[in-house]
């Protein structure tokens, strides 16, 4: 009590040290460009003169029926393209992340391996593999579907206006599936065994016992997995861009929020490259992302908390 | 008495299942590097059947390492991923050792500061990020791309770096600082070698989207002298599309290196995925 704190300590200077690389490189690469994209889209250019437009540019982009229509477009395509990855993913994400689980399974660190293959290669290499696979130039699903008698159900499908963005959903979810199946894996591996026991104590096993135990308490997983495919579907562009073209045919039926930033910024075709416009398209990809990041984070995982143990 | 052949009927049906799947996992990559050690005559007759004496070719492979330069591509992607994986490693361990370690102010807006870009996607900066590497002239040099993953990459870092930070024990480094180290030494000579099987997770996990990634190099680094494998494999298939044996064989060397990383590092790489809940 008797010398107050004036005693002032040493300056910690290696915690500044600690920080500035990390802070430096973080805060010039990712945190100035993001704010200094939201900031390009308030303006326009013309004869090489920038100048303030305010919400000009969202007019144009909501508004001019020439933008309106390929943003609506994109949009509505990059909502489906999500969709088919919620419906077909997480079902079958589960589903083999269950089998996967099932005690004394022989072979599951080799079926894990393999499984999770898809996952680790580049969407290039990816989008090119399929549109080989598919292609009715060489013939290979058609033969593999006759020797199953369903021959007749081929068709051109990347080719086609009505199925091309169902066809590269797919292929995108045959290549993710491995990350939900991991995480669900995990987290039914992390059910502490006194639950599963008191359950089968109460003849709760089998089917039901998943049902009725497990799923429930793999949820917030669930959740997780779901906010992560949000976010990677609404900037997703390369396997698009590689298998359809940044034209995203045919006639833009595949276009989704990530080609159509990619074209309107660098143009195609006889249209120019707008840094502005592409900076108002950005800026409605940061907000789409962000509200649904913030929703799942104050709402959705607030109400999952009382599942933890 | 039933109960024996039930079990072995289940345990049947999720083999069946999972085996099932499997071959849906690996048979086009399968088919796609078979194919590529084929003549053109037995890729497209026999697309299914596995290279025999009569049908194997090279020709795909002369092709892609006569036109493309994929050696450089894929010296250019080693460069990018091992520069970035240093940086980010490097700068996320002290980063995370200082918001860990430490009582400062301002030490809970940075950790939340950081946390932010987890769930940001840095591709939305694009267009001010080319702006400014345009401006410094780093257009078309490995180093903005170095640049740009090494910012990527530390949110994820530093956040999963911190909670293994906390687990080394604070006697260990108090015992440091007792015998006079500085918090430098403190920092690499004992905390840095016991986070060491955190910090491989991390890495396994960052090199993935860099690897992969065409965005960025497409936009930053598109010359001829700067292609990573991913960019170099999509031009040059563009420009080959015809020729299916030089497509076959530019996917088949495009995909080997990410596969073999794979199949190396997959314990690991699955451990860090499912947090542990995996032995």
């Amino acid at each position: 009590m008797s010398e107050p704190v004036h005693i002032r300590r040493p300056r910690r200077w290696h915690i500044a040290v600690f920080l500035a690389p990390a802070l430096a490189v973080y805060t010039t690469l990712m945190v100035i460009p993001l704010v200094e994209t939201l900031r390009l889209s308030l303006f326009t250019e013309q004869d090489q003169v920038r100048s303030f437009v305010g919400l000009g540019n969202f007019i144009t982009l909501f508004g001019d029926p020439r933008w309106a229509q390929a943003f609506w477009n994109a949009l509505l395509n990059n909502i489906e393209f999500f969709s088919i990855h919620m419906a077909v993913q997480n079902p079958v994400g589960i589903a083999l992340a269950a089998l996967l689980s099932v005690p004394r399974l022989r072979g599951r660190a080799a079926y894990r391996t393999t499984l999770f293959m898809p996952t680790m290669l580049s969407f290039v290499v990816i989008g090119f593999i399929w549109k080989l696979i598919l292609s009715p130039l060489w013939g290979v699903t058609p033969s593999i579907m006759a020797a199953i008698g369903l021959k007749s159900l081929f068709g051109p499908w990347l080719g086609q206006e009505d199925t091309a963005l169902i066809a590269v959903s797919l292929v995108s979810v045959w290549q993710y599936i491995g990350i939900p199946m991991m995480l669900i894996y995990a987290a039914l591996l992390s059910i502490p065994e006194e639950v599963i026991e008191a359950a089968e104590c109460d003849g709760v096993v089998g089917v039901a016992q998943f049902w009725k135990i497990k799923l429930p308490l793999i949820l917030p997983a669930i959740g997780l997995i779901s906010v992560l495919t949000f976010v990677a579907n609404f900037n997703a562009f390369d396997l698009i861009y590689v298998s359809q073209g940044a034209l995203a045919g045919p006639n833009f039926a595949t276009d989704i929020l990530g080609t159509f930033l990619y074209r309107t910024f660098f143009g195609h075709q006889l249209q120019l490259g707008d840094q502005h416009m592409g900076a108002t398209i950005a800026t409605v990809m940061f907000l789409i992302i962000l509200s649904v990041v913030a929703f799942y984070l104050l709402v959705i995982q607030r109400r999952m908390r009382r599942y933890e143990f | 008495m039933s109960q024996v052949p039930i079990f072995r009927m289940r345990r049947a049906v999720v083999h069946g299942l999972l085996g099932g799947y499997t071959l849906i996992a690996i048979l086009p990559v399968l088919l796609i590097i078979m194919n590529s050690f084929k003549d053109r005559k037995a890729i497209f007759n026999h697309p299914l059947s596995p290279p025999g004496p009569a049908s194997f070719s090279l020709i795909g492979y002369e092709t892609v390492l006569k036109q493309g330069d994929f050696l450089a591509y894929f010296q250019n992607s080693l460069i990018v991923t091992i520069g970035s994986l240093f940086f980010i490693l490097l700068f996320g361990a002290m980063a995370s050792f200082a918001l860990t370690e430490y009582r400062f102010r301002g030490n809970v807006f940075i950790g939340l500061f950081l946390a932010l870009g987890v769930m940001v996607p840095i591709r939305l900066g694009t267009i001010a990020i080319l702006e400014m590497m345009a401006k410094s002239g780093l257009v078309n040099s490995l180093f903005a791309l170095i640049l740009v993953y090494t910012a990527q990459g530390l949110p994820l870092a530093c956040f999963v770096l911190s909670e293994f930070m906390r687990t080394v024990s604070a006697d260990l480094k108090n015992a440091g600082r007792v015998d006079g180290l500085s918090e430098y030494v403190v920092f690499f000579r004992l905390v840095l070698p016991l986070v060491r099987p955190a910090m491989a997770t991390v890495a396994i996990f960052s090199m993935i989207p860099i690897w992969n990634d065409l965005w960025f190099p497409l936009i930053l680094a598109p010359s001829e002298a700067t292609k990573t494998i991913t960019l170099g494999t999509q031009v040059f298939i563009g420009q080959f599309v015809t020729n299916w044996n030089a497509v076959l064989a530019a996917l088949t060397l495009s995909l080997t290196p990410a596969l073999v990383l794979y199949l190396i590092f997959s314990r690991q790489l699955i451990r860090g995925l499912t947090a542990g809940a995996v032995k």
